[in-house]
């Protein structure tokens, strides 16, 4: 069983729900990211969600556009990104660590060259934004091989007779896209949410988790009411750029970050802050 | 041309899935997957419609001009001494390029689709002119992105935007281009997907785009290749056409694949040279990889990272190619070639003084090679080159070159 489905059993056993945060690599600085993924497993994340930059960005709002400008002028890279989750393996061998990026870096370097450098760095997921199940097979069969998970976006605008198809090629979980948009926008419509998850669940067992518009503890405790994971990014990205803008060292980057995220476990697990 | 390749080769692509070889496809978000299916069956479905093909060809004739002439240049023939050449005069259309027949056929599937809103991306501005034109024509809100770089070198045609009642949005993210207007219109239709149609301006993007606007192009060829025949008694022996995204090259070449004897070059901006670096050339010395929505050769680093690109033309400063290209260039249908910065800009002042015809950069490009080619072949041969726009956009460009400030 992989770490992510093992991670989601335990969870349900306990009866709580995953949280999960989404950093870039190497945003706002090359030494920060592996303290950073640590620190973020202290305050309760479950499954950690690691951006590989990009230079285009095509499905994130401002404040994520921005930490992959960040990164790559840090000369961040997909390799680095490995080499990261490689560091933070060194100290940490139960949490699941997810790449979530675009297509170009994995195309770039190879299918299979990614699959052996991603497993052999402890990586345990890819989620990327513009492949679509009918452009997979060939992706899905190297990360087989090694057996990585492959993470699916599902969108609001996902006809039912597509959700088979997407979560016959799934592994993990499933990651549901809250709104129709860029990450970090709008408002989020919680009784939209339960409606389209519970379609979802018709056509798979797989752990949901949501994202895109979850900003603070109020919004995570709403999501986890109905699904099994909450993804948090912009929010927590914001929270970087800030620090980084204001000149703070990288503890304190570190911890302005943490704050949120506890703040936000304590919500999902409905404790009073 | 290599006699094994059929007929029957040409006609397989795109697949049902969008591929053009191992090119195409269709990599967007998911939140997108389901408007390109609709998209896709709308256009299965009007393509053999006889109405609305009906509607698309009273506009071509009636709004835009059609039949654009072939006209044959016979003191630039003369100048350059070889091959006759013809040049197919999409500068003559309505807004000045070819890029209109394919903003007129998407707007009418935005109205069959009942979209109140259109968007397009735009480099030069001439696709962001033709869609806010077809835009106003048929009542349809209309917004435009366009880099903050791009906004700023071509003043002209954000004016003639705005006239024409569209709004320009100056995209500031990344290289400040077209590559990034593209990532922002693709932000914007991810997030109004259900009212907004996006009109892509060139043969790229995911299926099925690179279809629809090749077939919507595909007026340039067909009417060249009668035209040849009705002046000239036979087929002409090369075409020579720009390579940006590819669109008024694919619309000129795709009714001739079948014609073996037609040689075909595609030319890309070489801008300050090939071993500078400082180009827009993915096919000559680009690398496969997946930007914008489909498998495409591409401007890119070792590391997947997308490069900046340079040309003296904005309309060809961009990392990536429409698919099909990509595949003709593999099975070696079609030769792609470079002309740099400075060719185009002698090729541009060349055809003004001898023609009385000012091209535009992006099409100057296309000349810059032809007349390289035609050189090498003799009198009795005939090559047809793409004039895709006409270079009034570009005056301020080709006077700050020269020095000259208004």
């Amino acid at each position: 069983m992989s770490r992510i489905a093992q991670r989601f059993e335990q969870l349900a056993e306990q009866g709580r729900k995953a949280l999960i945060p989404y950093v870039v690599a190497g945003d706002p600085g090359v030494a920060v990211t592996v303290p950073l993924m640590h620190a973020l497993v202290e305050a309760g994340a479950d499954v950690i969600e690691l951006g590989v930059p990009f230079s285009d960005p095509m499905s994130e709002g401002p404040t994520i556009q921005l930490a992959h400008e960040r990164a790559l002028a840090n000369k961040v890279r997909l390799r680095d990104a490995l080499n990261m989750v490689r560091e933070f393996r060194t100290r940490d061998g139960d949490t699941p660590v997810l790449l979530m990026g675009y297509a170009n870096p994995v195309e770039r370097m190879g299918y299979a060259a990614f699959a052996d450098a991603a497993s052999a760095a402890g990586v345990d997921a890819l989620l990327t934004v513009d492949i679509p199940p009918e452009e997979v097979a060939a992706v899905n069969a190297e990360l087989r091989r090694v057996g990585m998970d492959n993470i699916f976006l599902i969108a609001p605008t996902t006809p039912v007779e597509r959700m088979g198809l997407i979560t016959a090629q799934a592994s993990g979980f499933i990651y549901y896209v809250a709104l129709k948009g860029v990450t970090g926008a709008g408002h989020l419509d919680t009784a939209d949410v339960a409606a389209q998850l519970a379609r979802i669940r018709e056509t798979t067992g797989l752990p949901l988790a949501v994202g895109f518009g979850i900003k603070d503890a109020a919004s995570a405790r709403a999501v986890a009411d109905v699904a099994e994971g909450v993804v948090v990014g912009s929010a927590l990205v914001q929270r970087l750029a800030e620090s980084a803008q204001n000149g703070h060292s990288d503890a304190q980057t570190i911890a302005h970050a943490v704050e949120l995220l506890a703040q936000i476990r304590r919500g999902i697990d409905g404790v009073p802050s | 041309m290599t006699s094994e390749l059929n007929d029957n080769l040409f006609d397989s692509v795109p697949d049902a899935e969008g591929r053009f070889g191992v090119y195409g496809g269709k990599f967007v978000a998911e939140t997108l997957m389901s408007a390109l299916a609709e998209l896709e069956r709308l256009y299965r479905r009007l393509s053999v419609d006889a109405e609305f093909q009906a509607e698309l060809d009273a506009d071509l004739a009636h709004y835009v001009g059609r039949p654009s002439p072939l006209y044959h240049a016979q003191r630039w023939t003369a100048k350059v001494g070889g091959a006759q050449l013809y040049l197919k005069r999409e500068d003559l259309n309505h807004t000045g390029a070819h890029k209109v027949n394919n903003t007129i056929g998407q707007a009418l599937l935005a109205k069959h689709m009942g979209k109140q809103r259109v968007i397009a991306e735009t480099g030069a501005g001439q696709h962001g002119v033709a869609t806010a034109t077809i835009a106003a024509r048929l009542g349809l809100k209309c917004q435009v992105y366009m880099g903050e770089e791009d906004v700023r070198r071509q003043a002209l045609n954000v004016y003639r935007m705005k006239l024409l009642g569209a709004e320009v949005i100056p995209v500031t993210s990344g290289s400040k281009t077209l590559k990034d207007a593209m990532n922002e219109a693709m932000r914007d239709w991810v997030t109004n997907v259900d009212d907004t149609f996006y009109i892509i301006g060139t043969v790229a993007g995911p299926h099925p785009y690179p279809e629809l606007v090749r077939d919507f192009q595909c007026v340039i060829g067909r009417e060249a290749r009668a035209q040849s025949l009705a002046q000239t008694g036979r087929l002409p022996d090369a075409l020579v056409a720009c390579v940006g995204g590819g669109s008024n090259a694919i619309g000129l070449f795709h009714p001739f694949l079948k014609d073996d004897s037609v040689a075909m070059y595609g030319v890309e901006a070489g801008g300050h040279g090939l071993a500078t670096g400082e180009h827009a050339a993915p096919l000559t010395a680009g690398t496969p990889g997946v930007l914008h929505g489909n498998r495409t050769y591409l401007m890119q680093d070792e590391d997947g990272q997308i490069l900046h690109t340079h040309s003296v033309s904005a309309g060809l400063d961009y990392p990536g190619v429409g698919p099909e290209h990509a595949w003709l260039k593999d099975i070696g249908r079609v030769n792609y070639v470079v002309a740099d910065d400075d060719e185009a800009l002698e090729a541009f002042h060349t055809l003004t003084r001898v023609e009385g015809i000012m091209p535009a950069l992006e099409s100057s490009h296309a000349l810059a090679y032809a007349a390289k080619l035609a050189a090498q072949m003799r009198p009795d041969q005939q090559i047809v080159v793409n004039l895709s726009g006409r270079g009034d956009k570009d005056i301020h460009t080709v006077a700050a070159i020269d020095g000259i400030a208004f």
